[in-house]
């Protein structure tokens, strides 16, 4: 192993990076299930963010266009997922497997169709997010070199994190979403609409992992890649049960996952590329994120109501 | 001599030429008979929901100005074409009944297995090992102990998410896909491994000839699908033929009550999680002896596995329906490159009808809804 400074700082920088994009998916994995509906279209949703944040920033030369259109894509396919989930009963786990194979086809349909490339999109001339360097906290020793300078999306991904914990458990809509999700029969007697709660929550999720591929492709990249989810949407949701399906819970569970991509990712620089080759190393996030459930889900309970469709007529 | 035999003279002869003679009509009548009886049940829903699937994937042909019926054509040319063509896609669906299999069994647990494609992956692998392996073996061991090390190698790949589900309670669908990672990776880490990497290659090197299963035509088709064939009677007696599958389907009903009546319902969840691996392993050694006789560095999943959610919801979880659903994807496989050569059409357009098709077989409802609309339409007209 070689942990020294240098290592140790870069590999805490890497760790906050990969964290924020899966926190931006993961808080919207918990407006959607929070409101009663499972999504594990997340995946999808980061994909086709990340399409449509380097298609636009191409055509616009704008990346925060780019990052809107990003957004919007991922609202669109929620919105999809919604109304398939919450308008016609489908299974929530089947139609979120269809969303994502809808996006791979999409992202690469639409990419091969408009700009007649396969298998990734370069951002070339068109700039990306510049990063933000934040005054005070670069000027900090060691803390600075961590934290100072980001992508906007990185530090976005935290100040939302606090704020959706604000929303969800301290004001009147936070507690609409809550009760849909967890009974939504009392919450219909009380006078609130499950359905539109559930679109807010599903459509808001679309919105923040759309978001959240945007990050991925103009933000830390410069480009769009198939595949480049790379099961993000996925352990974002782990994280989601890791953190008990609460905003500060599933920050913390995002670190952890964070941390583990970093150490795959800097494995050379950490010299441990010699005992273990990088393309088994890869597994590393993956393996973390089995441990950490099983480790722990047992006592981590969801919202009761997730996953089940609601029908006012069934009472 | 031969007519002397015959107790009845006129007998045999004319038995046999009245059975030739009715033979079409009785074939058109049981064909009637298995459709209305299933039509509602079964056949509705995924019928309807191809045709919309094709008719969306039309539209997007049509949205970047090109004629949709071209791709139809293409479709259709790409299974007709020749023998051959219509071999392949046969070919092209045999893995995809094993993983549709695969997944359909946990299903009737009430588990989603997305994890058919890591299963899948290990099973190509373990196949591909011993079949390089143990080259000096014969042939009527090396064969079936390839078989078995893909199938046991697919059945670890679902006991481990399957022993965190019964045991822990950890949601089967995040681990299953975490699996699939995990496979992809170890993989490729173990096909360009010095001990498997065949020089010039990015692959192990070829399975040893003794381990083969038989192509037909040079396609894709090979012998695997008579194991295909006894896979689906297998999945089918299993479940439907014996207590274990009984318990299997009661916990898949209700988890609660088939508690209650006695059964134990962990075990059951483990047991199945480890028979689908077992189907998807089976597959991918298949694949790896039928077809690609070495293991190839993957650049990503295979799809394989992943679609085998979809044949084994488009086939209504029934052994039967997923052959004929795998069959669809076959042909949808065969036809994603035909469409891109001969109409320039992405042939990710395939992609998207897929997509399409799970939608509309997930929400019956927007069907049923459609359904309930066109007749009263046709009638004020």
């Amino acid at each position: 192993m070689n942990l020294n400074y240098v290592t140790i700082t870069t590999l805490l920088f890497f760790a906050v990076r990969s964290a924020a994009v899966l926190l931006l998916a993961g808080l919207g994995g918990i407006f959607s299930e929070r409101a009663g509906v499972v999504n594990i279209a997340l995946e999808g949703m980061i994909t086709m963010g990340a399409f449509m944040a380097v298609a636009v920033t191409i055509v616009t030369h704008q990346p925060w266009l780019g990052v809107l259109a990003a957004m919007i894509a991922g609202a669109l396919l929620a919105a999809l997922h919604g109304v398939l989930s919450i308008r016609f009963k489908a299974n929530q786990v089947i139609s979120g497997t269809a969303i994502n194979i809808l996006a791979a086809g999409l992202s690469s349909f639409l990419m091969k169709s408009i700009f007649d490339q396969g298998g990734h999109l370069l951002l070339e001339k068109a700039p990306g997010l510049s990063d933000w360097s934040i005054p005070f906290i670069r000027d900090l020793p060691w803390l600075g070199e961590i934290l100072g300078q980001h992508s906007p999306g990185v530090y976005l991904a935290f100040i939302l994190a606090l704020v959706t914990h604000l929303v969800l458990f301290h004001t009147p809509l936070g507690l609409r979403i809550r009760a849909v999700g967890e009974h939504p029969h009392a919450a219909d007697t009380v006078g609130i609409n499950v359905y539109r709660i559930r679109y807010l929550g599903v459509i808001l999720s679309g919105v923040l992992a759309g978001f959240a591929g945007s990050v991925l492709s103009i933000g830390i990249g410069s480009a769009f890649l198939e595949n480049m989810a790379a099961g993000r949407g996925f352990i974002a949701l782990a994280a989601v049960i890791f953190g008990k399906w609460t905003p500060l819970g599933t920050m913390a569970a995002c670190l952890l996952f964070g941390v583990s991509e970093a150490v795959q990712v800097s494995s050379n620089l950490l010299g441990i590329g010699q005992y273990i080759p990088s393309s088994l190393m890869a597994t590393f996030p993956y393996v973390i994120t089995m441990l950490a459930l099983a480790g722990f889900v047992g006592r981590s309970v969801g919202p009761a109501a997730s996953g089940q469709p609601y029908d006012v007529d069934q009472r | 001599m031969p007519a002397k035999q015959s107790s009845n003279p006129a007998g045999w002869p004319q038995r046999i030429s009245t059975f030739i003679k009715h033979l079409p009509r009785r074939t058109i009548t049981y064909i009637k008979q298995v459709w209305q009886a299933n039509w509602e049940t079964n056949l509705k829903v995924p019928l309807t929901a191809i045709a919309f699937g094709l008719l969306v994937g039309g539209l997007f042909v049509l949205s970047i100005g090109k004629n949709p019926l071209a791709v139809y054509l293409a479709i259709l040319e790409s299974v007709f074409g020749s023998p051959r063509s219509f071999l392949d896609v046969i070919g092209q669906a045999t893995p995809l009944v094993f993983t549709g299999l695969s997944v359909a069994f946990a299903f009737r647990t009430g588990m989603f297995n997305i994890g058919a494609e890591g299963q899948y992956m290990m099973g190509l692998l373990a196949a591909g090992i011993v079949g390089i392996k143990l080259h000096f073996l014969p042939r009527i061991l090396l064969l079936p102990a390839c078989l078995l090390a893909g199938t046991l190698a697919g059945g670890l790949w679902g006991a481990i998410p399957g022993w965190l589900k019964a045991k822990r309670g950890v949601h089967e669908v995040i681990n299953t896909i975490m699996m699939n990672y995990i496979a992809l990776y170890l993989t490729n880490t173990l096909i360009m491994s010095a001990w498997l990497k065949a020089p010039g290659y990015q692959a192990t090197y070829e399975v040893d000839p003794k381990a083969l299963i038989g192509r037909f035509m040079g396609t894709t088709a090979n012998w695997g699908i008579l194991i295909a064939a006894a896979a689906v009677a297998v999945t089918y007696y299993l479940l439907w033929r014996t207590k274990f599958g009984y318990e299997i389907r009661a916990t898949g009903h209700n988890p609660d009550a088939a508690k209650y009546a006695g059964i134990n319902v962990p075990r059951r969840l483990l047991s199945a999680l480890v028979i689908s691996g077992m189907l998807a392993g089976l597959g991918g050694a298949i694949q790896t002896l039928g077809v690609k006789r070495r293991v190839f560095q993957l650049f990503g999943f295979t799809g394989v596995g992943l679609d085998g959610v979809a044949v084994a919801l488009i086939g209504r979880n029934h052994p039967v329906g997923v052959v004929l659903a795998a069959l669809l994807y076959g042909v949808l496989y065969r036809s994603s490159a035909m469409i891109q050569l001969s109409t320039g059409v992405p042939r990710q357009v395939i992609g998207i009808m897929q997509a399409c098709i799970i939608f509309f077989v997930a929400a019956d409802e927007i069907i049923k809804l459609i359904m309930k609309h066109l007749p009263q339409r046709g009638k004020a007209a």
